[in-house]
């Protein structure tokens, strides 16, 4: 069950190149497993963030001050496009991330968020280099704030730029919401739909096993 | 006023709404669910610790793929991608669930064996932890792939929440040119487009370059959508594709049949319907593709040059190019053919059906792979590996100096430890070029199987036009 989010004033860390996708974010050899939930910080990003040796590359954004302690990213486009592979979150989550702020992102990434309390954030690419921009000149000591309920997101020089979010995604992140237990809520329409739809599409629910 | 007509993608979502949620949102039935080893066991074990059962195991269906080996014997499969095949195997007996074992029929890269065991079918909603699930579309099938949670859902539910996408029709018109495939075409499309281009959209493939295509070609088609930016990819079934359903495993028989095949009919857009977006490409000039960069988008013709950054006014995309070059080790503006490679890698949920190992032994018959070169050819499924051998491909490939392996994702995404060496330079029927995507410091550059065959045999990327009989 996701964690609530409603508003964040925090550090933020541009990563603007196009289309990182999500094997970049985290590679699928840290994925291999059924155990690998809270393994996965420190490996985020990790063939931008350490070197064929295994040490710190010291020019990768999250490795410097004060961006260490980063919790929203600023985003190039399509940032998350790729593999459906909800590691790719978790990574961030566990990394410390509570929102992302870009033009677009992949689909499927996109939607993984939400259901791991990040908030993902589209915006004009302008207002996104913008915000970019902002922190880099206050060399990241300019924080972003994002008030969820109002839709808003403030620059570090205290611009502030109005968000469109779909509604029952808003409230779901506001609140924490469980979705399998609220849709199981419904499950007698869900069983009266398979039982009707049995009818018209056999071909669908008789698989040989129930036959 | 004539009613404005409706696409196949509004058919097909209307018909498995069970409730709304809101404005643009609904609760969708899930018809089929299918699971692989490196997330099945643990959504099934995510629902086992909130003690929910599984909704519908009938509809839900396992197989290993992503994390066994493909040695032959299956050697070398890691402790690891054991432990995960056992859990499988644990978990799926335990919630009723049909798993297809390795070494049976049936086994193989999930999208592979959905359509050749006629589970995926025409018109029904295919969900899988695996964003190459939108391959199942080249059935007329809408089918994508979701994330772990979304994948728990499904399993407690048999449905999942979806905001209805936009659509987007790109007609493919004209006649193939010899040696241009499938995966030329797709490629192209996501050349000139680029890999956002689809982003929230569902994509109806149409046109009479996706008419005359075999089904096996739309699912390559299909299968790349997700590279194109759009989570959903689908064709409109049509005789060809009634044929290659009927007489499969699951597919319906008698009377079934012909009442599924009545329901089917319905399925195409109307002509009157309208697409938020449409894309035409003219097919008789595309050219076998290759990748020379880091993204699919970054691809030419196998006869091009690679781009040279300085060309470049954007700054943000001449740094992209200048990253791209700096990883693939490739020298601006210098012809893409002629580059040497290390490996060949034919197979993935992209390219690894009996039409694509017929194309690549084709080019392989009676050459010999050049020295240095490693080229593995990985059947997409144990089925597609004993029709192949049938007919003798296999040999074609050993004798030609292919190694023959077991089927499974294998080097695609090298999950299995299957990867390319570090540095080295790859030619993949795959479908991510991405940094690393074959294992660290990987060098991939994306191709159809003819081209990857004729790129074993040269040792350098080569045009299969100037190697065709």
């Amino acid at each position: 069950m996701p964690k609530p989010f409603t508003k964040l004033s925090a550090i933020a860390a541009p990563i603007m190149r196009t289309n990182i996708d999500t094997d970049v974010i985290i590679r699928i050899e840290r994925l291999v497993g059924n155990g690998i939930r809270g393994t996965l910080g420190k490996w985020a990003f990790g063939s931008l963030r350490y070197l064929p040796d295994g040490s710190e590359n010291p020019e990768f954004i999250l490795n410097r001050e004060p961006y260490r302690e980063a919790e929203i990213l600023v985003t190039g486009p399509n940032f998350g496009c790729g593999s459906s592979r909800e590691g790719a979150v978790w990574a961030l989550q566990e990394r410390g991330i509570r929102a992302v702020i870009g033009s677009g992102f992949g689909d499927i990434f996109f939607a993984n968020c939400f259901q791991n309390g990040i908030l993902p954030i589209i915006v004009d690419k302008e207002i996104v280099d913008g915000l970019a921009a902002e922190v880099e000149l206050t060399q990241g000591a300019g924080r972003i704030g994002i008030d969820l309920e109002a839709q808003t997101i403030t620059s570090p020089i205290g611009k502030t730029y109005r968000f469109e979010i779909d509604p029952r995604r808003r409230d779901g992140l506001l609140e924490g919401l469980d979705e399998v237990a609220q849709t199981l809520r419904r499950d007698d329409e869900i069983r009266t739909f398979q039982a009707a739809d049995a009818a018209q599409r056999p071909w669908i629910h008789f698989t040989g096993k129930q036959v | 006023m004539e009613q404005p007509g409706r696409t196949m993608l509004d058919k097909i979502w209307d018909q498995h709404v069970i409730f709304r949620v809101s404005d643009d949102t609904d609760l969708l039935h899930v018809d089929r669910h299918l699971l692989h080893d490196l997330g099945g066991s643990r959504g099934l074990l995510d629902l086992k610790s909130r003690d929910l059962k599984v909704h519908s195991p009938e509809l839900t269906f396992a197989t290993p793929d992503h994390a066994i080996s493909s040695a032959p014997g299956r050697a070398g499969t890691s402790k690891i991608g054991l432990e995960l095949l056992g859990s499988l195997r644990t978990e799926t007996s335990a919630s009723g669930i049909q798993l297809f074992d390795v070494d049976e029929p049936g086994q193989g890269i999930v999208h592979v064996i959905g359509p050749e065991l006629g589970l995926s079918l025409p018109g029904s909603l295919i969900v899988c932890g695996d964003s190459h699930t939108c391959t199942h579309g080249g059935l007329g099938a809408l089918a994508f792939g979701i994330g772990s949670s979304e994948l728990t859902h499904v399993l407690a539910t048999q449905t999942l929440i979806h905001r209805r996408p936009k659509t987007m029709r790109v007609k493919f018109e004209g006649k193939l040119p010899l040696g241009v495939t499938a995966k030329d075409m797709i490629l192209a499309l996501i050349g000139h487009a680029g890999v956002a281009a689809g982003t929230g959209y569902a994509v109806e493939y149409a046109g009479s370059a996706i008419h005359d295509l075999p089904v096996e070609g739309r699912f390559t088609i299909c299968n790349l959508s997700i590279e194109f930016g759009a989570k959903m990819g689908m064709v409109a079934p049509d005789d060809k594709t009634y044929q290659y359903v009927k007489g499969r495993r699951y597919a319906p028989e008698g009377a079934m049949w012909e009442r599924a095949l009545k329901a089917w009919k319905q399925l195409p857009s109307d002509a009157n319907a309208v697409f938020d977006k449409e894309i035409t490409i003219d097919v008789t000039k595309i050219k076998p593709q290759v990748t020379w960069g880091i993204s699919p988008e970054h691809v030419i013709g196998v006869d091009g040059n690679i781009p040279d950054p300085a060309t470049v006014e954007d700054p943000a995309r001449r740094a992209a190019l200048e990253t791209a070059l700096d990883y693939m080790g490739l020298k601006a503006g210098a012809p893409i053919a002629g580059t040497p490679v290390d490996w060949v890698f034919i197979g993935s949920c992209t390219n690894s059906r009996l039409s694509d190992l017929r194309a690549a032994a084709e080019v392989a018959r009676g050459r010999k792979v050049a020295p240095g070169v490693r080229a593995w050819v990985v059947p997409g499924s144990e089925t597609v590996k004993r029709d192949a051998v049938a007919e003798g491909l296999d040999k074609v490939f050993t004798e030609a100096g292919f190694e023959w392996r077991e089927p499974g994702c294998s080097m695609c995404l090298a999950a299995n430890g299957e990867v390319v060496t570090p540095g080295q330079r790859s030619v993949s029927t795959s479908n991510r070029n991405f940094i690393g995507r074959q294992g660290p410091q990987a060098r991939t550059h994306l191709a159809s199987p003819a081209s990857a065959a004729a790129a074993a045999i040269a040792g350098a990327i080569a045009d299969v036009r100037t190697m065709e009989r």
